[in-house]
C-alpha cells in the first residue's frame, strides 16, 4: 500500500484557484443582454410589420391601435379608413403566427439536437417536417377543402410523431447519432415523404392540390386568427414541457448510460421529447407548410453566443426563432412590391448555405462529430 | 436554485452513509448473455464501504459487464444484484445516482460544454435535496483532487485525452456517492496522473466510500487496492486481499502468459511483471 502523503504529486499548481463563482454571473449578464436585445427587436419588428403593406399606417398609429385593443386610451388610431382592418385582420394574425411558428421550430430544433446528441438534427433536415406535411395533406385530401384547422393540426402531429419516432429508432446506435447516419436517414425519409406528397397531389382535387402545393412552399400568407387559435396553444404547451425537461437534456449530452448514472430516466425523457418535438413541428407546419432550417440556424447561433446549456438554449432559441421568422416574413412580403415571396424558399436559401458552412466549421474544429 | 417541478417523480429516498465494512452492493450468482455469448457465468461480488476493490482479468473476461450489472445498466438473466440492501431495480434512477457514481470508459460529450459545467453535472442527482447546498464546495473539491482547476473554463471537447479523463473523474467525485465505480480510469493517463487517480480513489475509500475499479495495470492494482477480484472467462477465479491473490501461478494461468511477482526492495507493494 502506498501512503497517500508520500507520493510526489503531479499537481502543477497545488494552489490553483477553485473555479471562479463569478463565471455564471457573467453568463447571466450576457443572457440578459441577448434576451433584452431580442425583445427590443421583437417590438420593433412588430411595429414595422404593422406599418408595412399596401395600406399605409404610421408607427405611432400601430402602437396606438395596439394600446387601444389592450384597453389603454393612448396614442392615435390609424388615419386610413382601412387601417384598423389591415392591422387586425391581415397583419397582426400574420405577425403572431410568424412568432408562433418561429418559436416552435427553433425550440423543436434545440430539443431534437439535444435528444439525438447531434448538432445537425433539425425537423426539416431529418424529414419530420415532411412527415407532418404528409399527415396534414392526407387530412386535406380526405376531408376536402372544408376540413377544419384543428384536424389539419392533429393530422400534422400524427405524421410528425410517426416520423420522429421512426428516425429516432433507425438513426441511432449506442445512444448517439452520427452525422452521416442522420443525414442519410433524412434523405431517405424526405424522399419517401416526397413520394407520398406527390401521390396525394396526384389524387387530390384542384382545391386540395393548391393547398398541398402551398404547403410545400411554406408561407404565412394564409394567416388568420383561427389558425393562431390552434397553433399558439400547441406551441405554448410544447415550449412549457421543453422548459421542464431542459436541465436533463444537458446530462443526456454525456451519453445515455452516463445520463442514467446521474439520475435521468432516459427512456421517459426520450418519449417526452419525441412527443414534444412532434407537437412543436405540427404547430409550426400545420398552417404554414414546410419552413426549413429555422430549427438548425437558431439554436446554433444561440449556442455560439450563450454556450450549449439547454437551461438557456431552449427559451432563448424560442425567442430568437420567433424574432428571426418575423423578420424573414417581413422580408418575404416587402422585398418585392405586391409580391408575397414563399417564406420556406427564403429560409432554405439562407439556411442551406448556413448548414453547409456549419458542416465545414464544426468538422474542422471538433475533428468530426462521430 | 429552485427545484424542478416534477409531480410525476417519486419522493427520493436519500442514502444514509455506510459504516466502514458495511456491504453497500452485492452481486450473487449473476449470469449474463450478450449477443449469444455467456459473458458472466455465475459471478459473486461483494462491495464494502471503506475499501478499494480492483477488478482485473484479461480482455473479454467480463469486467465491464460485471460493472454494468452492478450499475443496473445490464440485467442478469439469473442471479440478484442488491444496492443498499434492496434489489437494484427497486431504486429510481435518481436514487441510484445518489448512491453510486460511475466513470465509463468512453467519456465524450455531444456539445462543447465548458469543463466546469461537465463537473457540475455530477451534482444533478442532488437537485432539490438539502445536499444541493454542497454543490459549489463539491465541484471545487473535485477540481482540486483531480488537478484540473485550471481547465474549468476550457471547452471539454478541446481538452486532451488525459485532461478529459481527469475532468470526467472530477464529475464522478463531485457526485459524492457512497459507492464509486471506475471502468479503466487510468487508460488514457500518463504515469503521474495514473498515480493521482488511484490515490484519489484511495482517499475516497479512506473517507468511507466503497470503490470498485477495473484495471489492466496489475502493478497499479497491487499498489492501490485492498481487495482484488480476478475474472476469467465470465467466472471469478480469485477474490481476496492483494497479497493472497497476486500470485505468479494464478496470474500466469489467467493471462496465459508467464507472470512474475517480485517483492519490492523498498518494502512496498509487490511488483507484477510479465516474463520477457
Amino acid at each position: 500500500m502506498t501512503s497517500p502523503t508520500t507520493d510526489a504529486a503531479p499537481r502543477t499548481d497545488p494552489a490553483a484557484p477553485a473555479p471562479t463563482p463569478t463565471k455564471p454571473a457573467h453568463g447571466a449578464r450576457r443572457t440578459t443582454l441577448v434576451v433584452g436585445g431580442l425583445s427590443v427587436a421583437l417590438v420593433v419588428l412588430t411595429v414595422v410589420a404593422g406599418m408595412s403593406g399596401q395600406v399605409p399606417v404610421a408607427p405611432v398609429e400601430v402602437l396606438g391601435s395596439l394600446a387601444h385593443h389592450l384597453g389603454l386610451d393612448v396614442g392615435p388610431l390609424p388615419a386610413h379608413p382601412q387601417g384598423e382592418n389591415a392591422l387586425w385582420i391581415v397583419r397582426f394574425p400574420r405577425v403572431v403566427l410568424a412568432l408562433t411558428v418561429g418559436a416552435s421550430l427553433a425550440c423543436a430544433g434545440a430539443l431534437m439536437q439535444g435528444v439525438f446528441g447531434n448538432p445537425l438534427a433539425e425537423p426539416g433536415v431529418i424529414g419530420v417536417s415532411s412527415g407532418a406535411a404528409v399527415g396534414a395533406s392526407t387530412a386535406i385530401v380526405l376531408g376536402g377543402s372544408l376540413v377544419a384547422g384543428p384536424w389539419i393540426a392533429a393530422a400534422a402531429f400524427a405524421g410528425g410523431l410517426v416520423t420522429t419516432a421512426l428516425v429516432y429508432a433507425f438513426a441511432r446506435s449506442n445512444g448517439r447519432t452520427e452525422v452521416v447516419t442522420l443525414v442519410l436517414t433524412g434523405i431517405a425519409v424526405n424522399a419517401f415523404a416526397g413520394g407520398l406528397l406527390a401521390f396525394l397531389v396526384f389524387v387530390a382535387d384542384a382545391a386540395a392540390r393548391e393547398q398541398i402545393v402551398f404547403w410545400q412552399l411554406g408561407s404565412l400568407s394564409g394567416a388568420t386568427w383561427d389558425a393562431v387559435a390552434v397553433a399558439l396553444p400547441i406551441a405554448l404547451g410544447g415550449i412549457v414541457v421543453a422548459m421542464l425537461v431542459r436541465t436533463r437534456l444537458d446530462l443526456l449530452a454525456l451519453g445515455e448510460r452516463a445520463a442514467r448514472h446521474l439520475g435521468v430516466d432516459v427512456e421517459r425523457l426520450r418519449l417526452v421529447v419525441v412527443a414534444v418535438v412532434a407537437l412543436l413541428v405540427s404547430a409550426g407546419v400545420a398552417f404554414t407548410g414546410i419552413i426549413a432550417f429555422v430549427g438548425l440556424v437558431v439554436p446554433h447561433l444561440v449556442r455560439m453566443v450563450l454556450g450549449p446549456s439547454h437551461r438557456t438554449l431552449i427559451p432563448v432559441s424560442a425567442l430568437a426563432g420567433a424574432v428571426l421568422l418575423l423578420a424573414a416574413d417581413l422580408f418575404a412580403r416587402t422585398a418585392v412590391d405586391n409580391v408575397d415571396l414563399p417564406l420556406g424558399m427564403i429560409t432554405s436559401l439562407i439556411g442551406g448555405p448556413f448548414f453547409f458552412w456549419l458542416l465545414r466549421r464544426t468538422r474542422a474544429r471538433q475533428g468530426g462529430w462521430a | 436554485m429552485s427545484r424542478t417541478w416534477a409531480p410525476w417523480r417519486r419522493t427520493t429516498r436519500l442514502p444514509v452513509p455506510a459504516d466502514r465494512g458495511d456491504v453497500v452492493a452485492r452481486v450473487e450468482g449473476a449470469r449474463l448473455r450478450l449477443g449469444g455469448t455467456d459473458v458472466l457465468r455465475g459471478v459473486d461480488l461483494t462491495v464494502r464501504a471503506g475499501e478499494v476493490r480492483a477488478l482485473i482479468g484479461p480482455n473479454g473476461a467480463g469486467k465491464s459487464s460485471l460493472l454494468g450489472v452492478l450499475t443496473g445498466d445490464l440485467t442478469p438473466h439469473e442471479g440478484t444484484v442488491t444496492v443498499d440492501g434492496a434489489p437494484v431495480g427497486s431504486w429510481s434512477a435518481t436514487e441510484l445516482a445518489t448512491r453510486r457514481a460511475v466513470l465509463l470508459q468512453q467519456v465524450g460529450i455531444a456539445f462543447p460544454f465548458p469543463a466546469e459545467d461537465v463537473v457540475r453535472m455530477g451534482r444533478a442527482p442532488w437537485a432539490g435535496t438539502p445536499f444541493e447546498e454542497d454543490d459549489d464546495a463539491a465541484v471545487a473539491a473535485a477540481f482540486a483532487a483531480t488537478d484540473t482547476g485550471h481547465l474549468a473554463a476550457r471547452s471539454y471537447p478541446t481538452l486532451s485525452g488525459g485532461e478529459r479523463a481527469r475532468v470526467a473523474l472530477a464529475r464522478v467525485l463531485a457526485q459524492r456517492a457512497g459507492t464509486v465505480l471506475l471502468d479503466e480510469p487510468t487508460a488514457a493517463l500518463d504515469l503521474g496522473h495514473q498515480e493521482l487517480v488511484l490515490r484519489v480513489a484511495r482517499e475516497r475509500a479512506e473517507a468511507g466510500a466503497a470503490v470498485v475499479v477495473v484495471l489492466h495495470d496489475l502493478g497499479l492494482a497491487a499498489a492501490h487496492a485492498d481487495q482484488v477480484t480476478v475474472l476469467d472467462d465470465g467466472l471469478v477465479v480469485a477474490d481476496g486481499p492483494v497479497l493472497d491473490v497476486m500470485r505468479a501461478d494464478l496470474l500466469t494461468q489467467v493471462y496465459r502468459h508467464p507472470v512474475e511477482v517480485l517483492d519490492h526492495p523498498g518494502g512496498g507493494a509487490p511488483i507484477v511483471l510479465p516474463r520477457r
